[in-house]
């Protein structure tokens, strides 16, 4: 057989493959739609890349209750959506920051909270950091304990991976993103929260920081206070703890139908449920 | 022919084709992803720039392929003179008794999945050298270490069928000419069993330089070049191992581009490895 020819053979499997995987997934969803009325609505949501994945389980959560909304989730950046919302571009705008003043003439629903701990080994003496230290340690610019009040030792900088959204949080949150990721290259990564635990819990000279809900189970770490605020539900939903914010769906007008659906099941206990499984904090 | 063995071959083709088709696939889909990104960056920009930064849209996996060669070499440092002195003591020195109880370890050691090694680094190896050296313990070496283990039965196990299909004629020469036995071991049978240990070495490059879970546990993962043996290192591997859950956009293509760049260390590796004579001695 001629090597065009197992060519062309491959061509044609790899065609049928893609033909049947498409045409799979439409069939699907029609059969699960079938139990309830017909009618399907839409609801398109843009806005901050660190709400989406949250957003995105939600919409799944809420799907299975309600099979005939449809939820577009798109990103763009906490500034978009803010824009978008005021647009009228779509239903529901997404954003982690607090709105402006002048903003405030969108409905805002706070629909979670997210709260980064820093974290350090429990054999470290040190309880307080100040957001300039934190930052200076994160860009390399401290590199002993000794720098901020400590016993001497090399800090070891645990951070997670670029793309994960709780770094992307942390440098943003502290300023280690001063026009561009300025995390130091020599920094220890760890691809999740788990292994940032783990890996401060081993090394009593590290410092790592991870998501609140996550690192208030852990007891083989200490949080650390940041300007003298401890990290605590309350602190991070009084805002005074700085490395926190808000995560917000916006509306223009008071919600109505699908939107308002889906935005009361984000503040039902079942969605603060799916909130709170993803280790942001609940609103209510 | 009858037709129902013409309907075996053809069932017989189509097994074939699948593994072959399997390689196809997964060649053109990385390229396909990939190539958008060197293409964009520029092919030498790319495997030399020195930065990292996906976020920003600089793409440099220079430190990665240092980090990948580095580790593989350690490894082989560590793990060529014990799989090759273990292959030998099997093939030629041990008891059957003894080589029998040996024998089934190795395979153990084969069986182990690859995130025990890395558990066992991080919770063993990792803080081990963090106390001895007074740093952060993720480095080359935590990294050459397990690896180094982790491609031991490789080695060992393709060596050993290497010494013992020496014919017998050449181990009786040397002895007859008046040779001690640890002289025809290495004038005699590990010369002439050369073609086959270094394909065992070479396989057991490719299981080092390919391998992920443990790496990314132990090596840290700093996208820095590395000055020294206990600096941290991230491999090819780990860049797409750590980066793969949120990436997305034209950083998950760098990444797809850090797996062409795997790829074709993987692909030279394999042709080593079919180059050399299967012929043993000359």
């Amino acid at each position: 057989m001629s090597s065009k020819r197992i060519l062309a053979i491959l061509m044609v499997i790899m065609v049928a493959a893609f033909a049947l995987a498409a045409c799979g997934r439409p069939a699907e969803e029609n059969q699960d739609g079938t139990t309830t009325e017909p009618v399907e609505q839409s609801i398109t949501v843009n806005g901050s890349t660190s709400v989406q994945p949250l957003a995105e389980e939600l919409a799944k959560a809420f799907k299975a209750k309600n099979p005939n909304i449809i939820i577009d989730i798109q990103g763009g950046g906490s500034g978009v959506g803010i824009k978008s919302a005021n647009d009228g571009v779509v239903d529901i705008g997404m954003s982690s920051r607090e709105l402006k003043t002048e903003e405030k003439n969108l409905k805002e629903f706070k629909i979670a909270l997210d709260g980064i701990a820093v974290v350090l080994n429990p054999a470290n003496p040190i309880t307080d950091l100040t957001m300039e230290q934190i930052q200076k340690i994160y860009t390399g610019e401290i590199t002993d304990w000794s720098q901020v009040g400590g016993t001497a030792g090399k800090i070891t900088v645990v951070t997670r991976e670029e793309g994960s959204g709780t770094r992307g949080a942390f440098i943003e949150l502290t300023g280690v993103d001063n026009d561009g990721d300025k995390t130091t290259a020599t920094a220890i990564t760890q691809g999740s929260t788990g292994a940032v635990m783990t890996t401060v819990s081993s090394d009593p000279n590290a410092i790592g920081y991870a998501s609140f809900g996550s690192a208030k189970e852990n007891t083989n770490i200490k949080m650390i206070k940041v300007n003298g605020v401890e990290a605590s539900e309350e602190n991070i939903s009084a805002g005074t703890f700085k490395i926190s914010r808000p995560f917000l769906m916006l509306t223009k007008e008071e919600p109505t139908g699908a939107a308002k659906d889906f935005l009361d099941f984000i503040l039902s206990t079942e969605g603060q449920e799916v909130v709170a499984s993803h280790n942001y904090l609940k609103v209510k | 022919m009858k037709v129902y063995e013409k309907i075996i071959q053809l069932f017989l083709f189509l097994c074939a084709l699948i593994a072959v088709l399997g390689v196809i696939l997964i060649t053109f889909f990385i390229v396909r992803e990939g190539w958008p990104v060197i293409q964009k960056v520029g092919f030498f920009n790319f495997i030399f720039g020195r930065q990292w930064a996906p976020t920003q849209q600089i793409y440099g996996i220079y430190p990665m392929i240092l980090g990948s060669i580095l580790a593989t070499l350690g490894a082989l440092i560590l793990g060529v003179p014990i799989g090759v002195g273990c292959a030998v003591f099997l093939a030629e020195i041990a008891k059957p008794k003894v080589a029998n109880i040996i024998r089934p370890g190795i395979e153990l050691l084969a069986g182990i999945p690859s995130v025990v090694y890395g558990l066992y680094g991080l919770v063993v190896l990792v803080p081990f050298i963090r106390k001895t050296f007074q740093n952060q313990g993720f480095s080359i070496l935590a990294g050459s270490v397990i690896l180094g283990i982790m491609i031991l039965p490789t080695i060992i196990n393709i060596s050993e069928s290497a010494i013992r299909s020496v014919p017998k004629e050449y181990k009786e020469g040397s002895l007859a000419l008046g040779g001690s036995h640890w002289q025809a071991i290495y004038k005699v049978i590990v010369p002439a069993a050369r073609s086959g240990i270094i394909t065992g070495i070479i396989l057991g490059m490719g299981r080092a330089i390919g391998e992920t879970m443990a790496v990314i546990m132990i090596t840290g993962n700093s996208t820095l070049i590395p000055e020294s043996i206990l600096s941290p290192i991230r491999t090819l591997t780990g860049n797409i191992g750590i980066e793969m859950g949120y990436a997305s956009g034209e950083h998950q293509q760098a990444l797809f581009a850090t797996g062409i760049v795997l790829f074709i260390f993987i692909m030279i590796l394999n042709v080593a490895a079919n180059l050399i004579p299967k012929k043993v001695g000359e």
